[in-house]
């Protein structure tokens, strides 16, 4: 079964460990990411979920004290090599954080931000740049006569998809999304939800999240970790369905977590 | 039910002691904020009312005259914007540069934990130590001799540490998630640091710039050694020439001429708080106008 799933392989990682000083945070993950599929990571507070999708745009590198050992290649690039260039990396690999966190500029040049630092220039590039990412993010008809005013008078669910949008802006293949609606309302949530299954047809997702049930809507496939280890992962429908290793059934019916 | 609701109407009683008491410690907070903010208005009152007759448009724009007893204080203020602008240009890059090298880019221990503990104790060093210093590094060792370049510097250094410091605050305050999110989308470190730290911190680095510089203006020591001139009757006419200011400016006419007539003391002092009132009152509106672009709804 695996041949087949990682022809279609976007991101795979091999016998990653990661450490924050002694402590070790991941054990051995072993896990492919599948183009054009949205991947549930799911698991209890510190299973090492979210520090596992940062390691896949290396925004680890920002913590002191972190050792990564292992391999994760991005189509087919091992991105852990001396020679890669980072920032190039995060222009393909996109992130939307757990807090809504727009820049305190306008709506406008929140969009534009990523675009401006990689070149873009030309005020027409840059304006459908922007249209069209505000589009795609399901934001464009709320915003559009207010492109100028400050992204901070946005409320909690537009802001996040604002961040969505400056995300998309730089037409990323990969977009990592650490619990992006728990800090929404729940309709500000389902907005979201909806927008990530609009999405998958051009990029491939990795959405961490707190929720079970969220994991069941909108993903295809699903990771349970659980103290640094990937325990379970497979097609949603049968991680929530017939589980088939116990802490999963545990986990996936809420007796723990 | 009915019991419990009688402990809660009981506990909701008037307690007189503690209301007393209540009162008592709000009166003590504000006899402190009176405290402060009395003798400051009594000071600027004072000189306000006593030096506000003497300053006129000759008092300003005229050279001293008949010893310092007649004419204006034109060439003190010329040489005081001069030390100021020369101090602003001089700290201010160096200042900001080394809190952002100090927030953004060194490894966080003990090396940069002295490096803070020093930045600290300079801002204790008293002001004449400073002028001396100047002297002996600026006028002499590097040859500026007295002058409005060795005035600077040295004024300069006086201020570092204030900027340093706030500056360093105001970076501090700039959210991670603000710069998480600029490398998030492949800017690069300088790039975060230029577009979206900076920007947020200004205001901040503003307000601690002012209290520097407003302090660098105002200061008598260190010119006295490296700039400051008893009397020019010209202006200065580049960087390497001395010149006179208002601080020193003030304390000559005050102590060093006898027969020298109040209002010109007076004067003098008001025009100096005007020069400092300025500068403060410019950094806040700079200050308002980036707090306003960062938080525009």
């Amino acid at each position: 079964m695996s041949d087949a799933m990682n022809s279609n392989a976007i991101i795979k990682v091999k016998d990653l460990n990661l450490y924050y000083g002694d402590f070790q945070a991941l054990k051995n993950i072993d896990t492919t990411i599948e183009k054009n599929k949205v991947s549930a990571l799911i698991g209890p507070s510190g299973c090492g979920k979210s520090t596992f999708l940062r390691t896949l745009n290396r925004m680890n590198d920002l913590i002191s004290g972190v050792t990564t050992k292992g391999e994760v290649s991005f189509e087919g690039r091992e991105i852990y090599d001396e020679d890669l260039d980072v920032v190039a990396l995060r222009r393909k690999i996109g992130m939307v954080f757990q807090k809504p966190n727009p820049f305190p500029k306008s709506i406008y040049e929140n969009v534009a931000y990523g675009p401006r630092r990689s070149g873009v220039k030309n005020k027409k590039d840059l304006d459908q740049i922007v249209e069209e990412s505000l589009k795609e993010a399901a934001l464009w008809e709320e915003v559009k006569d207010r492109l100028n005013k400050s992204a901070l008078g946005l409320s909690g669910g537009q802001q996040q998809r604002l961040c969505i949008a400056r995300a998309l802006a730089m037409k990323p293949q990969v977009l990592l999304m650490d619990e992006p609606t728990s800090a929404l309302d729940p309709l500000a949530t389902n907005r979201i939800e909806e927008l990530i299954t609009q999405l998958k047809k051009n990029y491939t997702i990795v959405i961490v999240t707190h929720s079970m049930h969220q994991a069941a809507r909108i993903s295809d496939r699903t990771s349970f970790f659980l103290m640094g280890e990937i325990i379970e992962q497979g097609e949603t429908n049968k991680m929530f369905t017939t589980p088939s290793d116990q802490r999963t059934e545990d986990y996936v019916t809420g007796r723990f977590g | 039910m009915d019991k419990s609701m009688d402990v809660g109407l009981r506990e909701m009683k008037l307690d007189k002691g503690k209301k007393t008491r209540e009162k008592l410690m709000f009166g003590i907070f504000t006899l402190c904020m009176s405290a402060v903010v009395i003798p400051t208005l009594l000071i600027i009152g004072f000189i306000v009312v006593k030096g506000i007759s003497t300053v006129n448009w000759s008092f300003l724009t005229e050279m001293p005259r008949m010893g310092m007893k007649e004419g204006g204080i034109f060439p003190a203020i010329v040489g005081t914007l001069y030390l100021v602008l020369g101090t602003i240009i001089f700290s201010m890059p160096l200042g900001v540069g080394a809190a952002i090298y100090l927030t953004e880019y060194a490894k966080q221990g003990r090396l940069t934990r002295l490096i803070r503990i020093a930045v600290l104790n300079l801002a204790g060093v008293p002001s004449v130590v400073y002028g001396l210093f100047g002297l002996g590094l600026f006028v002499f060792f590097l040859g500026f001799g007295s002058s409005i370049l060795a005035g600077s510097l040295t004024l300069a250094c006086l201020i570092l540490p204030i900027i340093i410091t706030t500056s360093e605050e105001a970076i501090k305050s700039v959210p991670d998630s603000y710069r998480e999110a600029s490398l998030a989308l492949g800017a690069s470190k300088w790039e975060t640091i230029a577009r979206v730290v900076l920007p947020q911190a200004i205001p901040g680095i503003m307000t601690g710039s002012v209290l520097g510089i407003g302090r660098a203006a105002g200061e008598t020591a260190p010119i006295l050694l490296t700039v400051a001139a008893f009397f020019i009757p010209r202006l200065p006419g580049s960087v390497f020439d001395q010149a006179m200011a208002l601080p020193y400016h003030l304390y000559i006419v005050s102590t060093q001429v006898p027969g020298m007539p109040e209002s010109i003391k007076y004067g003098t002092a008001l025009v100096l708080l005007g020069v400092v009132g300025v500068f403060f009152t410019f950094a806040t509106i700079i200050r308002l106008k980036f707090k306003k672009m960062s938080q525009m709804k």
